[in-house]
């Protein structure tokens, strides 16, 4: 017994835990610090912009598009309210909810594909069939429609946006989860009979950490798009509140005239989409084991 | 005629400059056989891929050159390197199955390589070649055969189709890297023949890359041993097996297994210099038995031993005034034998309408090492996962201690699952990568005993310390760990619960062989002093000498014999048997080319994974 010891082991560095390491090795990549700078940025302007504005969201300073000046920067919306000032109050719940969205998607989403991915059995087929349903109708359709019979409440956008992500997150999962659960480890941990719940939450959901987490920047992305789609098109804030995805619809007849009314909201919701995007690519290439120059490691 | 040309090579990780392989200096002949041995991580394909001018990402080519029917590999543009391959310089990869595309009939895949190289003047002509290529390596050229796609052949056919790839611009040199790791002993013997025949009738000259040193006897006209990135030992192939002059291939050479008497094998502790680590002494003295302070403070030159017999040792005069012992150890005195601990009856299993096992019975008996042997296929680790509860789908009765048990674990009794534990196969996939190796052992502990943080922290020491392992590794990751490393780590979670039982999947296969001697030491210590009960999964026949006291023999989910691990692999009744040691490579080290194919024809498809 005493004499023998492994002999081919490599020299071992202490490295970080396996879940910290792969948000190291994302930050290496130099589009996850862009990602980060830029949702940084957004999130400061959502969060702090209303304590910055000149105005009061609804107060008027000018006559309606007017160009800019010393008193309205960016000049003026269709009713002659600062822009500056209604684009640094309206992110604040593009953000959130957005945010918000995606997490509740991806609770929906995770559970639903870990207990399908793992059981193998009927109720694979029951919960992937009712994915597929939800699936099968257009996302904004059925979120335009339940916003219209139920009305534009906040709770509701939120919970609509985030039923539209979880079957596409439970797919991602289910399929993580079928290959994860055949391999040793958990096999071992079935020998042993451990609780299912504990084989599904410390055996397998870990290590589904980090594609999962290029899929909440890609969900972010899209939420974004989404709740910015739904204020344009009336479902979502209602006026005279603040927010980007309204400011483009009620400006945009002025387009020639007063563009910046337009163009800045539209540049806030871009960058925030581009920016949770960039963050899941960064992740994307730490999953796939690619390194700082581009070399699969 | 010196076709290849090594002088110097020199290759190193582009980052930090530190060597992958270094000093590596030899010339092979046309129609000569060289095998490279090594270790995983000794840089044998670093060597291999050098020969064709490729060097993988994050390495470099730094000194020395390596030439190719006298063209300077290093010294051409990457566009003349490209033309060299295939044509004057092929190379076999190791896995057929990841080699071949899966997409392309085989015909379009052996076409490739000839209108890459434009070879033929017309279609007409080069599928003549591809018929005349088919035959010499055994395979059917009709139109049929041509027609299918790769995953329509077994696996001893799609490493066939490969050689076939290989061969057919009719290359003046062929590396192949580990080619046959993924085969049955059969099949292996009979795609090795081939081979060697091949490079025999063309005089091809032949680099053989393996971890297999008794492959490598069967094979090779030269040797190359590397260690740690350098060559150890190079020489004619009955110096090096006759009278090894290097302490790591004396190891090496003792830590093998021989189906023909029980060795107690003996490895001694020490640690194996990482790729690209950069060290001011011998890489083997840690691990040297003949180590002197000399050896700690410089690396040794090359210095001939004997004719065209070359080693890289401080120590080589000492070593070699100290004879070879075989330690061949005595079997074990078969114990009383009372009721058996674990008893199956008619397991019978299928998958879908595809029958794995028909009709198993056998017995385990406490203290003893049972051993079961067959090719893949032959359902082994069907049998050991229905024994662990892990493949409920099964007909027959698995009892423990006289009582029935369960099909499927989770059905089974607290106390039953406990005393039967189940070791896999790989230790790269049975350890959660996400979990310290201390909370994959106290798993076990706080499942089936409740046992508290702070006793289970002293439990977790206690049973990395059984397993031959330092209590600090009860913070590691799984990654940061070897693969004998793992293994021990997951023998040790095996051993927490007080099993009577130990299943053995296949434990060692993913090993290298010096690694694998230190784990069947270990298990065999942990039989002696704890009084375990061994189900030992293999297919390696010359494993079950060093370990087994009984055999069963399985072949395509029948049971074909069962007696005393002596008895059967002395005088084996089936022919079944007879064939499987007959294939079993063994370390041959006369002058006399050593035949490999046994008394069976070639390939006959006993995989059978044929399809049309």
């Amino acid at each position: 017994m005493t004499a023998v010891a492994d002999t081919a082991a490599g020299p071992s560095r202490r490295r970080a835990p396996t879940g910290l390491r792969s948000l190291a090795d994302a930050w290496k990549h130099l589009q996850t610090k862009v990602g980060v700078i830029i949702t940084l940025l957004i999130v400061l302007v959502a969060v702090a912009g209303p304590y910055l504005a000149p105005y009061a969201h609804t107060e008027f300073v000018d006559l309606p598009f007017g160009k800019p000046s010393g008193d309205a920067w960016f000049g003026t919306d269709n009713l002659g309210r600062d822009v500056l000032t209604r684009v640094l109050y309206g992110g604040r719940t593009v953000v959130v909810m957005s945010f918000l969205s995606v997490v509740v998607g991806m609770v929906l989403g995770i559970a639903f594909g870990l207990v399908a991915g793992y059981s193998r059995t009927w109720l694979d087929d029951v919960l992937m069939g009712t994915t597929d349903i939800v699936l099968a109708f257009p996302h904004l359709l059925l979120t335009l429609l339940f916003v219209a019979m139920a009305g534009p409440h906040k709770w509701l956008i939120v919970l609509l946006v985030a039923v539209g992500h979880a079957p596409r997150i439970a797919r991602l999962t289910r399929g993580l989860t079928l290959d994860a659960s055949r391999l040793e480890y958990v096999e071992a941990a079935e020998a042993m009979a451990l609780p299912r719940w504990r084989i599904l939450a410390s055996e397998i959901l870990p290590n589904l950490s980090t594609p999962l987490m290029v899929e909440f920047g890609v969900r972010l992305a899209i939420s974004v798009g989404m709740l910015a789609a739904l204020s344009f098109l009336g479902a979502g804030l209602q006026p005279p509140e603040a927010d980007w995805g309204l400011m483009i619809n009620e400006n945009r007849s002025a387009l020639n005239v007063q563009p910046w009314a337009v163009v800045i909201p539209m540049a806030t919701i871009s960058l925030f989409a581009l920016g949770a995007y960039l963050i899941s690519e960064g992740f994307a290439r730490a999953f796939a084991g690619v390194d700082r120059q581009g070399i699969r490691t | 005629m010196t076709v290849i040309d090594v002088d110097g090579l020199r290759v190193e990780l582009a980052g930090d400059r530190s060597p992958i392989v270094d000093e590596i200096s030899f010339t092979v002949q046309a129609g000569e056989l060289v095998g490279i041995v090594g270790e995983s991580g000794s840089g044998k394909t670093t060597i291999a891929t050098a020969l064709s001018g490729h060097f993988r990402r994050g390495a470099r080519h730094a000194a020395g050159s390596v030439a190719v029917d006298g063209t300077d590999m290093g010294a051409i543009s990457s566009k003349a390197r490209q033309d060299l391959r295939g044509r004057v310089i092929a190379y076999m990869p190791q896995d057929p199955t990841a080699a071949l595309n899966p997409a392309l009939r085989i015909r379009r895949q052996l076409e490739e390589a000839l209108t890459a190289h434009r070879i033929g003047s017309n279609r007409a002509e080069r599928r003549g070649r591809i018929r005349e290529v088919l035959r010499e390596v055994a395979l059917p050229d009709t139109d049929d055969f041509l027609s299918r796609y790769p995953h329509q052949l077994s696996g001893g056919q799609q490493q066939r189709v490969c050689i076939a790839m290989a061969f057919i611009c009719q290359p003046k040199v062929i590396v192949l890297d580990e080619p046959t790791t993924g085969l049955d002993v059969t099949t292996q013997a009979q795609v090795l023949e081939t081979v060697k025949t091949l490079c025999e009738r063309h005089s091809t000259a032949a680099i053989y890359v393996s971890h297999d040193l008794a492959v490598v006897s069967n094979l090779a006209d030269r040797v190359l041993v590397l260690y740690a990135g350098r060559m150890a030992e190079f020489g004619r192939r009955a110096a090096v097996f006759n009278s090894p002059a290097h302490p790591y291939t004396r190891m090496l050479l003792s830590a093998i297994p021989d189906p023909k008497e029980r060795k107690s094998t003996h490895v001694r502790t020490g640690r194996t210099p990482a790729p690209g680590e950069v060290i001011d002494a011998c890489p083997f003295s840690s691990r040297c038995e003949f180590a002197t302070e000399r050896c700690t403070l410089s690396d040794p030159p090359m210095v001939e031993v004997g004719v065209e017999h070359a080693i890289r040792c401080h120590e080589h005069e000492t070593v070699a005034a100290v004879p070879m012992e075989a330690a061949v150890s005595a079997p074990r005195a078969p114990d009383d034998r009372a009721d058996a601990l674990l008893s199956v009856k008619d397991l019978t299993a299928s998958y879908g309408t595809n029958p794995v096992l028909a009709g198993v019975s056998l017995d385990l008996f406490s203290h003893e090492c049972l051993a079961v042997v067959g090719e893949s296929g032959s359902g082994k680790t069907t049998l050991a996962k229905s024994i662990a509860g892990l493949m409920p789908a099964y007909d027959g009765t698995v009892s423990y201690r006289g009582r029935e048990l369960a099909r499927g674990a989770r059905s089974r009794s607290t106390e039953e699952r406990r005393s039967l534990q189940y070791i896999f196969q790989s230790p790269y996939r049975s350890l959660n990568p996400r979990k310290t190796v201390g909370q994959a052992i106290r798993a076990p502990l706080s499942h089936f005993f409740g046992t508290s943080e702070a006793e289970a922290s002293n439990q977790v020491a206690a049973a990395l310390e059984r397993v031959a392992l330092p209590s600090e590794f009860a913070r590691r990751f799984p990654d940061e760990l070897s693969g004998g490393e793992r293994q021990r780590v997951a023998i040790a979670r095996a051993l927490v619960t007080e099993p009577d039982v130990l299943i053995c999947d296949e434990v060692t296969s993913a090993l290298d062989v010096s690694v694998q001697a230190s784990i069947v030491e270990l298990l065999e210590d942990l039989r002696e002093q704890e009084g375990l009960a061994l189900l030992f999964v293999t297919h390696n026949l010359a494993l079950v000498r060093s370990i087994a006291d009984r055999v069963t023999v399985l072949d395509r989910g029948t049971l074909i014999e069962t007696g005393a691990a002596t008895e059967i692999l002395d005088r084996p009744s089936e022919d079944y048997t007879r064939r499987l040691l007959a294939h079993t490579p063994t370390v041959k080290s006369g002058d006399a080319t050593g035949t490999i194919l046994g008394d069976s024809g070639p390939d006959g498809g006993r995989n059978g994974r044929h399809s049309s």
